[in-house]
């Protein structure tokens, strides 16, 4: 235990003077990061229009109330297309997502060596990569639409489903499996009623809680022209239509906010 | 004994139980969701030619990733990385700092009722609002550069992290804290010896995997034009340049698979 004699007295010390040297060490390179940080950030900043933010922000504000209420018909199809894109995409995304589990789990991969790799691989790009980026590269690959939003929705979410799921493969209890082993059951006989069964609910709740971020992903997916309710929101944005963006955003909040709550239902029914 | 028989002493054959056990609720959510499936196929118009002369497009860009190319653009690059990462540092300083005393706040057992719902609500907009929309609005605000992209990712890392910190110290045990106050600590003495080494191993894995979020986010803030590497990436999209794109985002998910290692080894290490 670190002890500092002082006149006499023995003084209990939570770390030897050491140890606090390398920790303040430890801190003042973390600020001198830090400031260094700010700088670069402060030097591309035009600080005019920052003392300006207040009365811009209030400028856009009073331009911005009231939301113009009477565009919300031409809402509705831009709804259904962010509601299906995020849907189908965490369909197909669970579709592709399970093989990749099976292939990734360290007890169902067939190689450890060379397909695991491989597995773990692709979910770590899929999953790095925002969903915006991949909707951009959709875009200039198959055109505009909600078609590339489904594609670009499902590819990002096959990292995220395929990485949870092989979590809760691993984790499965296996004396199950043993059991239906020892009854003469073949490998995927193995999988469908020792495996499959426990990792159900998991995949349940990973499925709908995966859906839920889909949506307030696919409410901005619009925003480089990969459909939804996005577009609306970039051409009213980019024509200054303010009312029109403030109607949108409380779309968008209300529809992230039903999601949440459908999600929170679901899995708390299935858990 | 016939078949009839052997069938009666046998009683019923097993069947794999149904994942929803009432049968009226299994139904409706099966027909429910083919009937909206077919309702959301009907309604997405996808271009097959287009699609299909595309894919020339997609084999070229998955070649691309063969051969990325790092050096013609590399300026570019290198700048967007730099603010990137100047912005990722930053932001998780700043949001982790502010985002601490609010997730105090936010815990029903340590705070007041009026402290609770302020710190709760502003949880619940900072968690409600999405990055990129936040961007926008911050980017029309400030003006264009890293300032909006790092106020916007501060502002995320504060709604994410509050609301973890607040339900760790709400499930904390409260023996210890207890202890501590029966020792006559000040307030700031029980936070600082009852409540922070409980939360503290946690609360470092969270800012570590916050840090990362902060990098993949920062990746596409550039898109609206608050900094950082987005804007290098849209740009190579936009001009069908898909060799540098493949090297930027082979850097991005470089980046993000260090990260993660690093956090991995860190809350190992804490915990």
């Amino acid at each position: 235990m670190p002890v500092l004699e002082q006149q006499g007295v023995q003084v209990w010390r939570r770390r030897t003077t050491n140890q606090s040297l390398i920790r303040w060490f430890g801190w003042l390179l973390g600020v001198a990061v830090f400031v260094f940080c700010w700088q670069i950030i402060s030097a591309s900043t035009t600080w005019f229009f920052v003392w300006d933010a207040p009365r811009i922000a209030n400028d856009i504000w009073t331009r911005a109330t009231p939301p113009r209420w009477e565009y919300i018909t031409q809402l509705g199809r831009p709804i259904w297309d962010t509601l299906n894109i995020a849907t189908l995409g965490t369909i197909i995304a669970l579709f592709l997502a399970v093989p990749v589990a099976f292939l990734a789990a360290r007890n169902t991969t067939p190689s450890a060596v060379f397909i695991r790799p491989v597995a773990l691989l692709i979910i770590v790009s899929t999953r790095s990569i925002n969903s915006l980026i991949w909707a951009l590269l959709l875009i200039a690959i198959i055109g505009p639409g909600v078609f590339a939003g489904v594609v670009a929705i499902a590819i990002r979410s096959i990292g995220f489903c395929a990485k949870l799921l092989y979590e809760a493969i691993e984790e499965i209890d296996h004396s199950q499996v043993e059991a239906i082993t020892a009854t003469g059951a073949s490998r995927w006989q193995v999988m469908a009623y020792g495996i499959v069964p426990q990792i159900l609910p998991a995949f349940a709740g990973i499925a709908v809680f995966r859906w839920d971020i889909n949506i307030r992903e696919s409410t901005v997916l619009g925003l480089v022209g990969a459909g939804g309710i996005g577009l609306q929101l970039s051409s009213s944005l980019n024509v200054l239509a303010w009312p029109q963006v403030s109607l949108i955003l409380l779309v968008i909040l209300l529809a992230v906010v039903i999601s949440e709550w459908v999600s929170a239902k679901v899995r708390g029914a299935i858990i | 004994m016939s078949h009839r028989e052997l069938d009666d002493m046998l009683g019923k054959g097993w069947r794999k139980p149904a994942f929803v056990k009432n049968p009226a609720l299994r139904w409706t959510l099966i027909l429910g969701f083919v009937a909206y499936l077919i309702a959301a196929y009907m309604t997405i118009e996808v271009n097959w030619s287009r699609v299909y002369e595309g894919l020339d497009r997609g084999w070229a860009f998955v070649l691309a990733f063969t051969s990325p190319d790092f050096t013609s653009r590399w300026s570019d690059i290198w700048s967007g990385l730099v603010e990137s990462i100047v912005m990722t540092v930053a932001a998780s300083v700043v949001g982790i700092a502010i985002s601490i005393p609010i997730g105090l706040g936010a815990a029903r057992n340590i705070a007041p009722l009026p402290v609770y719902v302020i710190c709760r609500g502003i949880v619940a907009v900072s968690r409600a609002l999405q990055e990129i929309i936040v961007a926008i609005l911050l980017v029309a605000i400030f003006g264009f550069g890293p300032l909006a992209g790092f106020l916007t990712l501060s502002f995320a890392t504060i709604g994410f992290l509050s609301k973890l910190l607040a339900e760790d110290i709400e499930s904390m045990d409260k023996v210890q804290a207890e202890a501590i106050k029966a020792s006559g600590a000040r307030w700031t003495q029980w936070i600082n010896y009852g409540v922070q080494p409980q939360v503290m191993p946690r609360l470092v894995g969270l800012s570590m995997y916050r840090i990362d979020i902060n990098f993949r986010e920062s990746a596409i803030l550039g898109l609206v034009g608050a900094g950082g590497i987005g804007a290098t990436l849209n740009t190579a999209f936009d001009r069908y340049e898909y060799d540098t794109a493949a090297a930027i985002l082979l850097i991005i998910i470089g980046i993000v698979m260090g990260l993660e290692y690093l956090s991995g080894v860190i809350r190992a290490r804490v915990q």
